[in-house]
């Protein structure tokens, strides 16, 4: 494979440089480096406390949430500098959508769910807002499942389900980016592997980025992968090689499970 | 059985015997009251209790209708005005102020006016409002009790909203939700139901006071629904007919403790039990 | 279909080359920013301002009562606290029999109220039936919920006369006897008084401390009781020594959070106190509360003294309550400091 060609082809979504976070005066990332490509799936992999999700909270700004954190250096995204004070957030998480571990359904019904974020850019008629949400359920696997079920709370589902609402309502709004942080860890198998395959559709319309505490699942469903440690980036480059062919031996040691 | 021991077991004993009869005698005494009540009271509902106004000195039967309209009256308006300044009040303490140093002493000062004497309150509102427009009224006998009111449904808001799990309201803002669609839409949905009980309680407590209405709403002898003029009010009337030599004023108090009294307790268990909510989800 | 608005606006050309399709996006999508930030920016300034307000009342409470006490300071100075006669035919004003009154009456509360609601909270949170946790607890707090006038008519007419004719001889001829507390038992047998007053109040404020208790009890760890129990502690023992020790800030702030309660309470102490301007030294005599001389005389007070008088007694009341209630807040959040859990 010509990897160099391959590489060209790429357009990158989103281009971090230089990152530096910090909790107050300890600092959770060093110096981050990495590209999130277009309609790819990147994976952020590494031990607990590595800064893997700290480093996908900065790319819709979610830290701005927390007076004392705070992020310097670079992250590109449309032209644009995301961590400059001038960018507004609201707009930047309207196109970069984020899915948490634990499964978020708001108190609403599970049409509301999803209208509520369409809702706030998108005005909408009755006719046309049904269809968005049928479209969104059916992208997330899940209107077979709710479509009698629209009007009931979005509480009242399984938590496989709830997940896949959730990942309904970030898909509703049609971002260009979709953060999946630790989708699965608090589901079953079952709904673990509808939600892999549901990212392996996904990643025709979207970039994805994932973290994930579980290798095996990185190297399912990922095209790219960033191996951290204690907020440093060890390694990244493409998942095949990265678990097969590790450049470094800290990588090497992580996959082999001789270590984390 | 070891002697060391067993003394020990007797002290055990008699301590547990004794918290028994302290919830006894709790209880022992809710019993009573609510027995007198029930016996003192009951003679006097009737009919004529709720359609006729207040008798004046010397005249027989009569009933309470102005005192319990002028109650729900200024009771209702209170809840009107304190439901949403509590409410929003409770939000700015959640969500905008957190641990800062304003939300941290509003609420301390909350928790002081929750415990005030509520006299004072009365007098409070008698020399701003009562003293500059030179004569008693409706109004200002609702808003002494919203003063009451307010400080209840802030705290029970403050402290509902702050059960909400960080991950729900970070997942409103992941769309791209401004902060005050996240604060009323997302997060104080997920606990409605805790703060409609403690709306409710404050209305149960706002009902049976009796010192802010003393020197505020006064009191009326006849029907009015004119907020600007003193009001007819239950407590007050039950205080002024109790201490009176007149047979039928005394009925009538009872009778009107009796109202209040299993308002205000229906009140308090109809919260506790249609609306109970721990923990939001 | 089509991307989301802010996609089609912020794609790549600069202004003067931008599709029609595209100025239209980008304003309706600016237009849809400032609206939210607007609203974000109200919202912000009208939930501050509630709550500010309250911040507000408690200012304007004090400056007020400063105001329409004024008066009465500049006429009797410092002295009004200690002065014993409240005369108004003559106009003459001294806040002695009142402050002794409430702070007699809910010390007695005080002191009778605390063994009960300590039993009430240890029976709910170490002895009860899971079962039965719930009504009993609620039942409890339902006697919170009684309103305070409620509280007095039934003190005035059923347990006034049974305490004067059955109970207060008894004490005449018991306590009445010894020596020294023996004058506080002596006196008129009417039923009514500082003692009854202190009685219906005890009534009062027992769930309220109770339910602060309970709550206080609640928050010590499992784990801690059970290495008492392990080492074949009885429950009694566990309460005494571990659980009461741990919550000890606790139980004195839900004490002191009651004494402030029975301090401002009007109506209950209004109808069994006797509403006399007498000091005693017994405390089966009638006597006067700041709340109640409040109650029974504000609305009729004519001279322009007498309301600056009354004024300055709720100035004191507020004050002392104001004291204890800080007092209080401050030990309950020592205890929630400690253990990290809220109050």
């Amino acid at each position: 494979m010509n990897n160099a060609n391959f590489q060209a082809a790429l357009k990158p979504t989103l281009e971090i440089s230089g990152l530096n976070f910090f909790y107050g005066a300890f600092q959770g990332l060093k110096n981050i480096n990495l590209n999130v490509y277009e309609k790819k799936v990147t994976a952020f992999i590494g031990p607990s406390g590595c800064g893997k999700s700290t480093l996908l909270r900065t790319l819709n700004r979610m830290y701005d949430l927390y007076p004392g954190q705070r992020a310097e250096g670079k992250i590109v995204y449309n032209g644009r500098n995301i961590l400059e004070p001038g960018q507004d957030v609201n707009m930047l998480r309207a196109k970069v959508g984020m899915v948490f571990q634990k499964p978020t359904p708001f108190p609403m019904s599970v049409y509301e769910n999803i209208a509520f974020g369409v809702r706030l850019y998108e005005n909408l008629s009755r006719g046309e807002m049904d269809e968005r949400v049928e479209w969104a359920l059916k992208k997330a696997a899940l209107w077979t499942e709710v479509k009698d079920k629209l009007n009931k709370s979005g509480l009242s589902l399984s938590g496989g389900q709830q997940q896949r609402l959730c990942i309904a309502r970030s898909v509703a709004v049609k971002p260009d980016v979709l953060l999946l942080d630790e989708p699965t860890s608090a589901l079953d198998p079952i709904s673990t592997a509808k939600i892999e395959e549901l990212i392996a559709e996904l990643k025709e319309d979207y970039t994805i980025t994932i973290v994930t505490h579980n290798m095996q699942q990185a190297a399912r469903c990922s095209d790219y992968t960033a191996y951290m440690y204690l907020g440093e980036l060890v390694e990244f480059g493409e998942t095949d090689q990265i678990f097969m062919n590790p450049a470094k031996k800290e990588t090497q040691d992580y996959i082999t499970g001789r270590f984390g | 059985m070891n002697p060391v021991y067993r003394k020990r077991l007797w002290v055990h004993r008699i301590g547990i015997a004794l918290s028994i009869a302290a919830m006894a005698v709790g209880l022992f005494f809710l019993a009573w009251i609510l027995f007198t009540l029930l016996i003192k009271g009951f003679g006097a509902i009737s009919f004529a209790m709720f359609t006729e106004t207040t008798p004046a000195p010397g005249n027989e039967g009569g009933g309470l209708m102005n005192a319990i309209i002028g109650s729900l009256l200024m009771v209702g308006f209170a809840t009107l005005i304190s439901t949403p300044v509590g409410i929003l009040a409770g939000i700015y303490l959640a969500e905008y102020g957190e641990e800062s140093w304003l939300a941290q002493l509003t609420r301390f000062v909350t928790d002081i006016m929750l415990s005030a004497p509520s006299i004072v309150i009365g007098l409070f509102v008698y020399a701003i409002y009562v003293a500059n427009v030179k004569h008693f009224s409706g109004w200002a006998g609702t808003f002494a009790i919203s003063l009451i009111a307010v400080p209840v449904v802030v705290r029970t808001t403050d402290n509902m909203l702050k059960l909400v799990p960080s991950s729900l309201r970070e997942a409103a803002f992941a769309l791209g939700a401004p902060r005050w669609k996240v604060a009323m839409m997302v997060r104080l949905r997920a606990v409605k139901a805790g703060v409609i009980t403690g709306v409710l309680l404050a209305v149960a407590r706002i009902s049976g006071e009796t010192a802010p209405l003393l020197f505020t709403a006064l009191n009326n002898q006849f029907f009015s629904a004119n907020m600007n003029a003193p009001m007819a009010n239950l407590p007050v009337v039950i205080f002024q007919f109790a201490m009176s030599p007149y047979d039928n004023w005394r009925s009538l108090a009872w009778g009107g403790a009796l109202l209040i009294t299993f308002s205000v307790l229906g009140l308090n268990i109809l919260s506790r039990t249609l609306f109970r909510q721990k923990t939001p989800n | 279909m089509n991307a989301h608005p802010s996609s089609v606006a912020a794609q790549v050309a600069p202004p003067g080359q931008q599709t029609d399709a595209q100025q239209a996006a980008a304003k309706a999508l600016g237009s849809t920013m400032r609206k939210q930030r607007l609203q974000d920016f109200l919202f912000h300034k009208i939930t501050l301002l509630f709550a500010l307000s309250v911040l507000l009342v408690l200012a304007g409470i004090i400056v007020s009562l400063v105001i329409g006490a004024w008066p009465a300071i500049k006429e009797f100075g410092p002295a009004f606290i200690t002065t014993v006669e409240w005369d108004p035919v003559n106009d003459q004003y001294g806040a002695l029999i009142a402050i002794v009154g409430t702070v007699a009456t809910s010390l007695i509360a005080l002191l009778i109220a605390f063994p009960i609601s300590f039993g009430i909270a240890l029976f709910l949170t170490e002895i009860c039936p899971t079962a039965l946790r719930r009504p009993l607890g609620t039942a409890v707090e339902l006697l919170a919920g009684v309103p305070s006038i409620i509280y007095g008519m039934w003190g005035l007419f059923i347990f006034a006369p049974l305490f004067g004719d059955h109970i207060q001889p008894i004490l005449k001829k018991t306590l009445g006897q010894l020596p020294v507390i023996g004058q506080l038992f002596q006196g008129p047998m009417m039923g009514i008084g500082i003692l009854t007053a202190g009685l219906i109040l005890a009534v009062m404020i027992i769930p309220f401390i109770a339910s602060v208790m309970r709550d206080v009890f609640e928050i010590v760890p499992a784990v801690l009781k059970e290495s008492a129990y392990g080492l074949g502690c009885t429950r009694w023992e566990v309460v005494r020594k571990i659980v009461l020790p741990y919550t000890k800030s606790g139980v004195v702030g839900g004490v002191m959070l009651g004494l402030g309660r029975a301090l401002g309470e009007t109506m209950a102490v209004t109808f069994v106190i006797g509403n006399a301007h007498k000091l005693s030294w017994s405390l089966f005599a009638p006597g006067n509360s700041i709340a109640s001389t409040l109650a029974n005389e504000f609305a009729e007070a004519e001279s322009k003294l007498h309301v600056s008088s009354l004024f300055a007694l709720g100035l004191i009341l507020f004050v002392i309550t104001f004291i204890v209630l800080t007092a209080a807040k401050l030990m309950l959040m020592g205890l929630s400091r400690r253990e990290g859990a809220k109050t």
